[in-house]
This record gives C-alpha cells, structure tokens and sequence, in this order.
C-alpha cells in the first residue's frame, strides 16, 4: 500500500443543520502539488480546519505519514510537520519579519529572547528560496506579496513537510502571483507536500498535479489535473456547464451620468489623502470598471461618491445635477444604487429578516409606508415577488432571518433591491465576492442587463477576471489616484495591466482626459 | 411559509427563572433549615393570600418597574445601555414635586402638566448623553453613571433650598396635596388597603405604544436597524445620530415619567435629601433583562418582580430578613444573562431533528422546477 503524506479518511463534520464535510476521503501524496477545488461553501476550508485541528471531526480518522494521529490544534499540527497559509495572513502587524517566525518558537535565555540564531536561519533560508525579505522589515511596511513568502518561510522554518494554502492568490497582482507559482514549483522540487485550495481552474491546471473536487460538501472525484478540461473541472465543481465568459455586446455609451471632478478623500488622522485628485465620468450604458490592488484607495473612493466618508474637496455630479453636498437618502432616493463591499457590514441588517432589508432602501416611500405607519402585508408581497423573480433561496421566505442565509443568497437580497429600485447609476464594489460560481454567473449577467437598459455602471474589484469580463472602459487606482485608463479591454495585455497596478508605470491622465 | 413564533426567548426567560427559584429556596434552607418551606411557599403565594390588598400592591410596586424596564428596554433596542434612568427618574420626581407643590391654579389639569414636566424633565436628562455619544463620540454608560449624581446633588440642592417644597423637619419634600395626586380609578376600593392607583394603566399604555413604535412604524425601524448595525444604517441613508438622540430622549421620558407617577401617587413617598440615588433605574435594568426588552414582555417581567418582591415582604413574618427577597431577584437575572446560551442550547436541541438546510432548499428548487411558486403553496395551505 502507498504510504501518503496525509491521509484523511470519510470525515464528516456538521454544524448546526448544515453538513460541512459529508464523508470526505483525502488523499495527499508525498512530494505532490494536491488542488482542492470546490465553490463557496462547498466544505474546503472546513477540511483544512479539521486537518489543521481547529476543528473536530464527529467522524473519520487522520493518518499523517502512514500513522493514524489525533490533531486536537495548530500545535500538534506543526509538530507533525503541517503548515497552513490562512487566507487572511495571521502576522503580527508592527512585528518584524524575523519576530513573526519565531513567534510560539522563540529561544530564551533568562527570560531573553535569543534573535542570532534564528535571524541566520532565516537569513539562509531566504538565500536558498531566493526571497528577497529584510528580516528587520515591520509587516505593516511590506507588500502582501512579501506578507505570504513571510508566511511561507514560517513555515519553513518549522521545517513543515506538508504544507496548506488556503485561497493563496486572491490578494495577489499577477506578477505576484506568477512568482508565488514558481514558489510553489520550488517547494514541491524540494519534497514538499502541497495542498492548494481555490477556485481559480486556470492556477490548478498550472501548478497542480492532482486535484479533489468538493461539491455541498461532498467529495466528487479525485482527478489527474492534467487528463482533464477546464471546462470538465468546472461543470464537477457546479454541478451543471457553465459559462466562463459574459456574453455581451459592444456597449452603446451615451451621455455622462456621473462625473467626479478633482475628489480628495482624507485618510484616517495623521495619515496621507486616501484618495488624491480624482476625476473620471461614467456614461449611460456602459461598465467602468476601477482596477488595482485592494487598498489603494477604492474603497474610499467609493465612500467619497456615495457620502459614507466626508470628502475633503472636489464635486459629484449626477445626470448634471450637483450631487457633492446631498445626504445619502438624496443620493439613494435620486438615482445612486449601491452594491456595497461588505454585505455583512454595509448592505444588510443580519438580524432583520430577508423582507425588511428588502426595503431597507425603501421603507419610507409611499409603497411601503403609511403616514410613519411600516404596510407589513406590502413589504411581504414585494419581497415574495423579489423571491420569485431573483431565484432567492431560504428556509422561511421573506420571514428567514438574515443572519440564517447562506452568503450567496444573502447578497442577492442586496442585488434584488438595488437593481429593483429607480436608478440612473449602479455602483457595485466586489459584488460577487466570496460567491460561487453559479451566482458569479448569474450577477454579471444582471450587471450586463442593467448596462443594456441605458444605466451608468462603475464598478470596483480586485478580482482581474472579473475586471476583463465586465468592463467597458477600465481605469487603474494605485495609492488614491488613477494612473491608468484603458478602453480597449478586448485586447489588453494582463501583464501591461499589472504594471499599472503595481505601481510600476502611469499614463499622465492629464493627456487621457 | 407562515412567520412563526419564535418561543426560544420565552423558554430561556421561564428557565432562568426556576433556577433562580431553586437556587433561592437553597438559600433559605442555609438560613434557616426549619422555616424554609413555608418561607418558600410565602414567597411564592404571599402576593395572593392576602386578598386584594396584596394583588393591589403587586400592581403598584410593578409600575415603577414596568416603566423603567422599557426605558431601559427600548434603549437596548437602539444598541444604546441606558444605566441613567435612576438620574431620569429623580429628574422626573423633581418635576412631579414641584409643579404638584406650586401649581396649584391649574385645577384639576394639574396632575397632568406635572407629569408632562417630569416626563420632560427625564427626557432631558436622557438627551444629554444621547447627545454626547451622537455627536462627541462620549460613551453614554460614563455620562449615564455622571448624570446620576448630577442629578441627585441638583434634586437635594433645589428642594432643600426652596421653602416651597422642603418640609425641614423630615428633611425631604412636602407632602403632595390631595387635589394634586393622580386619580385612583376606584382602584384604591377595588383593592382596598393598598396604594395601587392609575399609574399601572399608564404603565400598560406606554408598553402598548412602545411596541407599536418598534414593531410597526418606519421610526422604530431605523431606531432598530442603528441597534442592529449603524455602519449599514448609515449607508442605508438613515441618520443614525439623531436615531441615538431621539431614543435616549424617550428612554429618558419614560423614567421620568416613572418618577412623576410615584411622587405623585399620595402613598406617603418623598424626595428624601440623602446621599442615595434611587434604585428603580436600576432595577429597570433586570426588568429589561428578564423581558428581553420586548415592551409586552416587560410588562410581564415587571409584574413577576413586583410579586416577588411583595411575597417576599412576608417573609419576615418567618424571621427570615426581607433582603432574602432581593438575593432570589438577584439570582434569576443572572441566570436571564445566561437566557442567551440558554436559548443557543434550545435552538440546537430544537434544531436537531430537521432536515438540513441544503436539503430544504433542494426541495424548494425542486418544487420551483415543477413550476409550483410559493404563491400557490401557500393559497393551498390554508
């Protein structure tokens, strides 16, 4: 029998009324590059958790090299030689790189801790994987790409063997994430056990060599990356074929909707303008698309447009009307729609059930409303129509909590009312993200729909297949200020896109507009 | 696809009160081994064996406690912890007292504008911090806690400086003329021998509005949805500094309106000038808890207490001291802290023989497909 570097053998895990794991079979070998493919929700991080022991299993066994092992946390875990790289980087942000990997390890003499031995381990081990990371940088100094290789060298530095990446590229540019590939080719060169979790096919195909595909849960199949299609991936991690591309038309822009003129956007106290000097429009009928790295002023941008965040100086202006000093109700009420960016903090109250945020933008108008007085029965009705019409699913109806929702649904809610309103302009911040693919799918073709009915669209993301997908005109932010607009998408070069995102090259905007 | 009655808060309340209950009568029996199951049966039926009078004295120790409890209540529904209504309850007295001593011209209106004033009053003094923490960003449980005190030294300051209304012999306020108190409604015959008056029916009344306010106006859906999660509210375009004023505002008027209505009930109650601040605001707290904040289950948990706490004043009859009462009250709002993973525990319990989510969803898509809409479903159900 072939002795694997990890075994996991018909785990299940539930919560609550929901299954996470039903009876998964997980085989890694030693030495391989192992996908873990599945949507949102389909039980791939709760896998990982359980072999990571942060969660337990109510059955099935763990067998690590051959041995059946109980993994009760991260401890035992990286005793047996597993590392894990969590989405969400878990550094200490005013730490150094050198702190940070020998954070829960360090040596102490007398209550001291010891740096020398560790700082030339370190060091070494950055000559060896050729990273280029100054142990004395603060975390909160370097980029993301840096952040990961500092988790990676955590990781061997405890000597792990196997090693798991949880959504590894979804904060990278292209360029880093091109690098972090050759990491990963690197690493399993070296004998190293990978386990790689995503939805991205095109990464799998690249870098994998075996993948499993979760889907509700259950395990699918295992298949040898390489004897299968994109497509054949795709149609087992959804169920059903669907399409990677949009289809749409060549957009029709008329005339400008919105136009923002010179926006400075102040940073928290002490800090630089989060968003320095803006000016861009978006006409009637077409989808422009704000590309760049999460955290280069987008958001913030947004905030300024919409009238979350007071903005320091500049005009909105709307269909000719001067939006700059209307309240939000003005803006919501005279044609703004917004998708916010966190649906959970921003789009939707999660103790309210699914028919009161339905009309969370629209309680107060005479449909919904009777001298002060919420008509119940009219809410329900709408929400019902809104259930039928935007295949919504929950357990009660328009009564189902929110909080109780899965995520895809949950955004949905927000979709149905935001495109159920009057509206000139949409702007959608990540909409799809954390969604599968169904719902993926299904919000473009929404977002297409609008653009084709005459509406304005701006539209941010940090997913660049999403950008390419959607976009009419694209325009690129790095550190608050657009360096970059590109109205040809068709055939724009990805790598010529990364450098603009990166910082790394900028038009003078002065000569675009 | 009916809205179904959620009954988890009502369980977890009933639980936390028999652990309270039991937790109680072990008490007493490390008391007082011998007279612990009459003392038990006094607390538990004390309120009823003594005819109307004792039904009536529930009703009228449970008006203050009603009052203050939606006070309390209606605040957390706003996310907001009101600890002030002691300080708004004294406010509220103060108004009570001085428009009840001075006002005298106003006839037979003059019960009525005293309890507008001490309802104003309190509105006031529940404004401030409202205020504070809408626009300034000052934790309101700090100004509540300050205000209190403010209070208090104002309340002593004024009626001890006016000759109007400070009886110096007694030290504390003069009695409230007759003419001035609020009417009885023929409760005092109804339940002769104790001080229930017309307060009790206010008390009902403003639960009664408060919860249409929450549960059916679009104002109480922006005061809850700011509790909730102010960061979507504000995207939602709803103003959440004046949601935060306005509702510590009405917290505020309705404890003091709770003060007005006991200075001026006639049973002998006075601004005493002593160093004490008074307990109802506080107690509202635990009334709040015990009803989960929800108006109607206030008024049940403000009764509840209030029969407690009458029981509980015959307990001296078994050389037990009447403080025993206040360690039992005490015990079961500890355990309604606890009604949260009280209520965890009964949703899993509950949630353990249904079909899991995916599988529900499955059908519904299923039924979807057939061409059946939830519409028809639900005309064939009834």
């Amino acid at each position: 029998m072939e002795e694997y570097a990890i075994e996991m053998r018909n785990i299940t895990l539930s919560f609550k009324r929901k299954i996470a794991n039903d009876d998964v079979t997980l085989k890694l070998r030693k030495g391989e590059v192992h996908a873990l493919l599945g949507e949102n929700g389909a039980g791939k991080s709760t896998l990982m958790s359980v072999l990571f022991g942060l969660y337990k299993a109510d059955s099935g066994d763990i067998y690590v090299n051959g041995k059946k092992e109980i993994i009760d946390g991260p401890v035992t875990a990286n005793k047996l030689g597993i590392g894990m790289v969590h989405q969400h980087f878990k550094l200490v942000h005013n730490f150094t790189i050198l702190e940070n990997i020998i954070l829960g390890i360090e040596e102490t003499k007398g209550g001291i801790i010891q740096l020398a031995d560790a700082r030339k381990r370190v060091v070494e081990l950055c000559k060896k994987y050729s990273f280029d990371l100054d142990p004395d940088a603060k975390i909160e100094d370097i980029t993301v790409g840096m952040q990961q290789r500092t988790e990676i060298l955590k990781m061997l530095f405890r000597n792990n063997n196997i090693m798991i990446f949880d959504e590894p590229t979804a904060v990278l540019t292209p360029q880093e994430i091109e690098e972090f590939m050759i990491m990963v080719k690197n690493l399993k060169a070296e004998g190293k056990s990978i386990l790689f979790i995503s939805h991205k096919l095109d990464e799998i195909k690249q870098v994998a060599d075996r993948c499993t595909i979760l889907r509700r849960g259950k395990r699918i199949d295992t298949v040898d990356v390489d004897k299968v299609s994109k497509e054949e991936l795709s149609e087992m991690m959804v169920g059903r074929k669907v399409s990677l591309k949009v289809d749409k038309s060549e957009a029709k822009p008329k005339n400008v909707i919105l136009e923002v003129k010179n926006l400075v956007v102040a940073g928290e106290r002490g800090h630089k303008d989060k968003v320095r000097n803006v000016s861009f429009d978006v006409r009637s009928g077409e989808i422009v698309c704000i590309a760049g790295i999460d955290g280069n002023g987008q958001s913030e941008l947004i905030k300024g447009i919409t009238g979350i965040k007071p903005i320091k100086s500049g005009t909105i202006s709307l269909d000719g009307e001067d939006f700059t000093s209307k309240s939000i109700r003005y803006k919501n009420t005279h044609g703004f729609s917004h998708i916010p960016e966190d649906r959970h903090r921003d789009g939707l109250i999660l103790d309210y059930n699914m028919a009161n945020n339905m009309v969370f933008q629209q309680y107060f108008e005479k449909e919904f409303s009777n001298s002060g007085f919420l008509k119940t029965k009219d809410i329900i009705e709408y929400t019902q129509k809104k259930i039928d019409d935007y295949d919504i699913r929950s357990l009660n109806g328009p009564y189902s909590m929110t909080r109780d929702m899965s995520g895809g649904n949950q955004q949905k809610i927000i979709v149905a009312r935001e495109m159920s309103k009057p509206h000139k302009l949409m702007i959608a911040v990540q909409p799809t993200r954390g969604l599968d693919v169904g719902a993926i799918e299904y919000i473009h073709k929404e977002i297409v729909k609008l653009r084709d009915h005459g509406i304005g669209v701006l539209l941010v993301s940090f997913e660049l297949e999403e950008v390419m997908n959607l976009a009419d005109r694209i325009l690129v932010m790095f550190e608050g200020e657009i360096v970059g607009e590109f109205k040809d998408v068709k055939n724009l070069d990805l790598n010529e896109l990364g450098l603009y995102m990166a910082g790394g090259k900028r038009m003078n905007m002065k000569e675009v507009a | 696809m009916k809205k179904s009655f959620d009954f988890a808060p009502f369980i977890s309340s009933l639980v936390a009160i028999i652990c309270g209950l039991v937790i109680g009568f072990i008490i007493l029996l490390v008391a007082n081994t011998k007279e612990a199951v009459p003392g038990f049966v006094t607390i538990l039926t004390g309120s009823v064996a003594h005819g109307m009078k004792g039904i009536g004295q529930v009703l009228y120790y449970a008006t203050p406690l009603i009052l203050c409890g939606l006070s309390v209540g209606f605040a957390f529904k706003t996310g907001l912890f009101n600890i002030g209504g002691s300080g708004q309850f004294l406010m509220g007295s103060f108004g009570g007292v001085l428009i009840g001593l001075t006002c005298k011209s106003l006839g037979p209106m003059q019960w009525v504008v005293a309890l507008l004033f001490a309802t104003l009053l309190g509105a006031l003094w529940g404004a401030i911090p409202g205020i504070l923490k809408a626009y300034f960003n000052v934790n309101e449980v700090i100004t509540c806690i300050m205000l209190n005190y403010i209070a208090l030294f104002w309340v002593n300051m004024t009626v001890k400086g006016n000759t109007a209304l400070f009886n110096t012999l007694r030290n504390e306020s003069k009695d409230i003329p007759a003419a001035a108190t609020i009417p009885k409604l023929d409760f005092d015959k109804f339940f002769a021998g104790s001080s229930v008056n017309s307060g009790i029916v206010i008390a009902i009344i403003a639960a009664i509005v408060l919860y249409i306010v929450l549960e059916k106006t679009t104002f109480g859906y922006e005061l809850k949805a700011c509790g909730f999660n102010k960061v979507a509210s504000k995207y939602a375009g709803i103003n959440e500094n004046r949601s935060i004023v306005l509702s510590m505002l009405i917290a505020g008027a309705i404890c003091g309106l709770a003060g007005g209505i006991m200075l001026l009930s006639g049973t002998g109650r006075h601004i005493e000038v002593k160093d004490v601040i008074p307990n109802e605001g506080f107690n509202g707290i635990s009334v709040a808890l015990l009803g989960i904040s929800n108006p109607i289950g206030i008024i049940f948990s403000g009764l509840f207490i209030a029969y407690l706490t009458a029981g509980g004043f015959y307990l001296q009859l078994f050389h037990f001291s009447k403080e025993i009462i206040d360690i039992i009250i005490a015990i079961i709002i500890y355990f309604s802290a606890f009604a949260l993973i009280i209520k965890m525990m009964l949703t899993k319990f509950a949630n353990r023989n249904q079909k899991p989510e995916y599988e529900v969803i499955k059908e519904q898509k299923a039924r979807k497909d057939a061409g059946i809409a939830f519409k028809d479903l639900k005309v064939k159900e009834e």
